[in-house]
């Protein structure tokens, strides 16, 4: 095995441990903390000093390209479901686990063109956490909302409250999961903001990246709290929206343009 | 008036275990049923990520809030003193035990994670409605056990009212607890109702004593005791005065929903073009479950005739099942309006394109679960009703206690 | 009365000989470590054998409420861990899946017909970019020096 050194005091947002496996980049983020891509797997539990986020400039999101959907498939095995013998494929499509889907919405009376990726929006208030009778749907303290499926039942009714849709039943026996993304039959699952790479300290999620990837930047992913993140600073600057504000969920993932 | 005496079920062996030989295949064919789904896994179902509640759904809430409308006959002898109901109380109790046990055992085998059940009895989130069910379920079963030894056994008479009591108002709650399970809900705008809470527990006065005369009918045919047309009258007049409660409760459910432009499509969509549950809605929930029987019912010669008054129980029990249809499943076929005065064009997860419902049909495996619930409820039933002395001998006119509106009179007329 | 003091007798010698065979067994220390697994070349893995033995499932169940909950994952104690370091690696070859009968978690299970259902949901080979990470993170925890550094819990090797 490699030689590694002791480890040092872990700080709060990741350390940076350069002897650890595979170090390819470090970026300066706002402030003085460094972030190490895949080096330093969280040793401290998370708090709520962050509020992980996401903004997206649906004026930015282009018609007719899922790169985000890709992305999040391949990131979090998504593309390894496989309908399982004899499924008829429509209503295979109806009962496979989605993530993040592209939504294209017309303006009845105006009749504007809107693109955007929906995902799970992250409440501060999630109705999923209120409903869920084991406590398996759960608010992580950095803002993350996703399911233990340890002790998730599977009896679907966060996906009956969630005013997204964002979640997904497993509804077959699944093999060849990733290591990253474990998956199985009879739970309930969503969107995680990609929360193996939060917990490794990597700057962004796999949508982000490919929605810079594809070059249209139309998706920002950040901390809501520290007012100097880029999501901050974009948010501040231009005027955003939450999807269903009536309910007043205080959603993590906010919208410009609808 | 005479003393009331319970005697089992005394019908014939042949009979009796060619009944529960029909049950117990029922049963036997929903246990293969449930097994299949679960080694499986959804995927075999009607069900998907957008109508994530389905037929066994439908199935477990009837049998859940039928359970308790099935008590409600002992709490009017009981906490009403309508010493008429008397009698009925423990055949009562014993149905309200056994639709629950049927009705949760559909609930808990439709888990995706049914072997986890300990975890739901060990863990819970008490800002859940669902975890205040598991007690208010629960809770019940043990308040009904306690009530019947008060109904039966000498020493418990003293406890039977309060008992009583608290079982009607437990009932209650529960009935309550189940329409909030989908009354609470902010998600889904044909949910996002309260009046759902108490609109469940008139449905629940209906469905459970339709399904008590049913039961009540059948047993005391199968072995020639008597029931007087005094008993059936009353209880034929009480499932119409509930018939239309529920009738009352829909209008109202209905206007509220109409009454703000936000909803006009629901309704509309509810209530003209939506498919299969326009046409469940109309035709089962209010037709077949409303409209014929209170016809039946009042009619001067079919309501006297007890061949009738048993088939409007069972359309009352149809219409039942169709409206928790259009109620659990017709609701989340409505696709959530994410974005109010857009349309969506094209969406990677259904969002109702167009305006398009979500897919949904049911499947054999999901029905026969169902019907194994109902099944369990009336082979608990039966047996119940062999072993123990549930069953009065005579229901007879002149063995039934006189109407108080009778006593009145009498009294009067004895002043006069 | 004399039946009944045979009959306890003999529960008595059954039971002596339960307890006789665990200990001949432990001592025989039977392994189910794969030959070809990274775990095959190490002198004993996160915590004493024995420990491990008998305690792994509560460890690995600390560890995942840690994980899921508190994001924590620079435990020694995570389940890819595990796999990464004792599936069987055969070059140029798909691992066997850990829990089939023929493989470490598989095999133990199956003598011992404890029901494993980690691999319901969990990868039952490394599988995608970053499985190792949790392994990385158990073998730096402990050190991953010839001698197995004396854990929190006070245990030395």
């Amino acid at each position: 095995m490699k030689e590694k050194h002791a480890p040092t005091d872990p700080q709060r947002r990741g350390f940076l441990d350069a002897a650890a496996a595979g170090v390819t980049a470090a970026v300066v983020a706002p402030g003085v903390i460094l972030h190490s891509v895949t080096a330093a797997p969280r040793s401290e539990a998370v708090t709520s000093d962050v509020r992980w986020g996401l903004l997206i400039d649906t004026s930015k999101c282009a018609d007719g390209c899922s790169a985000c959907v890709d992305a999040c498939d391949k990131e979090n095995g998504l593309d390894l479901q496989t309908p399982p013998p004899g499924a008829a494929e429509a209503r295979w499509d109806a009962q496979k686990a989605v993530w993040i889907r592209k939504v294209k919405v017309q303006d009845n009376q105006t009749g504007r063109v809107t693109n955007l990726p929906l995902m799970c929006q992250h409440c501060e208030h999630p109705p999923c956490v209120d409903v869920c009778p084991t406590g398996a749907s759960f608010k992580r303290a950095d803002g993350i909302v996703m399911v233990d499926r340890h002790i998730c039942i599977g009896c679907r009714y966060c996906m009956m409250a969630c005013p997204y849709k964002a979640r997904s039943f497993v509804h077959e026996v699944m093999e060849n999961q990733l290591t990253r993304v474990p998956r199985g039959k009879g739970c309930v699952e969503s969107c995680n903001l990609c929360v193996h790479r939060r917990d490794h300290g990597e700057e962004s999620t796999a949508c982000v990246d490919a929605c810079t990837a594809a070059g249209h930047e139309a998706i920002v992913f950040g901390d809501l709290k520290d007012p100097r993140s880029a999501i901050r600073t974009r948010l501040a600057e231009m005027s955003s929206r939450q999807i269903r504000e009536d309910l007043a969920l205080n959603t993590g993932v906010r919208y410009s343009g609808i | 008036m005479k003393r009331i005496i319970y005697r089992e079920w005394r019908i014939p062996p042949a009979r009796y275990w060619s009944l529960i030989g029909i049950l117990g295949t029922v049963i036997a064919i929903g246990a293969l049923a449930f097994a299949y789904m679960e080694h499986e896994g959804h995927w075999v179902t009607g069900m998907n990520n957008s109508v994530v509640w389905g037929t066994p759904h439908v199935f477990a809430v009837f049998l859940i809030i039928s359970a308790s409308g099935a008590l409600n006959i002992a709490s009017i002898g009981t906490v009403f003193r309508k010493p008429l109901y008397k009698p009925l109380g423990r055949l009562s109790g014993l149905m309200a035990a056994a639709l629950l046990m049927g009705g949760l055992l559909v609930l808990v085998l439709d888990l995706g994670r049914p072997e986890r059940l300990v975890v739901a009895m060990t863990t819970y989130n008490f800002r859940s409605i669902f975890a205040w069910n598991i007690f208010l379920y629960t809770g019940f079963l043990a308040i009904v056990i306690a009530y019947l030894w008060s109904m039966a056994d000498r020493k418990g008479g003293p406890y039977n009212r309060p008992i009583g009591i608290v079982a009607t108002v437990w009932r209650l709650a529960l009935t309550t607890g189940t329409g909030s399970i989908f009354g609470f809900l902010v998600a889904r705008q044909a949910y996002d109702a309260a009046i759902l809470a108490p609109m469940f527990v008139v449905m629940s006065f209906a469905y459970g004593l339709a399904i008590f005369m049913l039961v009540l009918m059948f047993s005391f045919r199968e072995e020639g005791r008597p029931i007087g047309d005094r008993l059936i009258g009353r209880l034929k007049n009480l499932l119409a005065v509930f018939v239309l409660g529920v009738f009352y409760f829909t209008l109202v459910y209905h206007l509220t929903k109409l009454y703000g432009a936000k909803n006009y499509d629901l309704v509309g969509w509810l209530l003209l073009d939506g498919g299969i549950y326009t046409f469940m809605f109309w035709v089962g929930w209010v037709l077949i479950g409303g409209l014929v029987p209170l016809g039946i019912i009042y009619h001067p010669v079919l309501g006297k005739n007890r061949g009738w008054i048993a088939a409007a129980c069972g359309l009352v029990i149809v219409g039942g099942l169709a409206s928790m249809y259009v109620i659990i499943i017709g609701s989340q076929a409505y696709p959530i309006q994410m974005f109010p005065g857009q349309t969506v064009l094209e969406s990677g997860f259904m969002d109702g394109v167009q305006g398009q419902s979500a897919p949904y049909s049911p499947t054999i495996p999901e029905v026969l679960l169902g019907l194994g619930g109902v099944a369990v409820a009336l082979l608990i039933t039966a047996v119940g009703v062999r072993v123990l002395q549930f069953l009065p001998e005579s229901l007879a006119d002149d063995v039934l206690p006189a109407d108080e509106e009778t006593l009145a009179q009498h009294t009067a007329e004895a002043q006069a | 009365m004399a039946k009944a003091a045979v009959r306890a007798g003999l529960v008595a010698v059954g039971l002596a000989w339960v307890l006789a065979a665990q200990v001949v067994l432990a001592a025989d220390a039977k392994t189910y470590v794969v030959e070809g697994s990274k775990a095959a070349s190490l002198e004993s893995c996160v915590e004493p054998t024995d420990l491990m033995r008998r305690r792994h499932m509560e460890l690995i169940k600390h560890q995942r409420d840690e994980t899921v909950h508190g994001g924590i994952r620079s435990s020694k104690h995570s389940l890819a861990g595990c796999v990464d370091c004792h599936i069987r690696r055969v070059t140029d070859q798909t691992p066997a899946p850990i829990h089939q009968k023929s493989e470490f978690c598989g095999a133990c299970h199956a003598f011992t017909a404890v029901n494993l259902n980690c691999f319901d949901c969990h990868a039952a080979v490394p599988k995608g970019p970053g499985a190792d990470l949790a392994a990385q993170a158990a073998h730096q925890a402990v050190g991953n020096r010839p001698s197995v550094q004396v854990g929190p819990e006070g245990e030395g090797h």
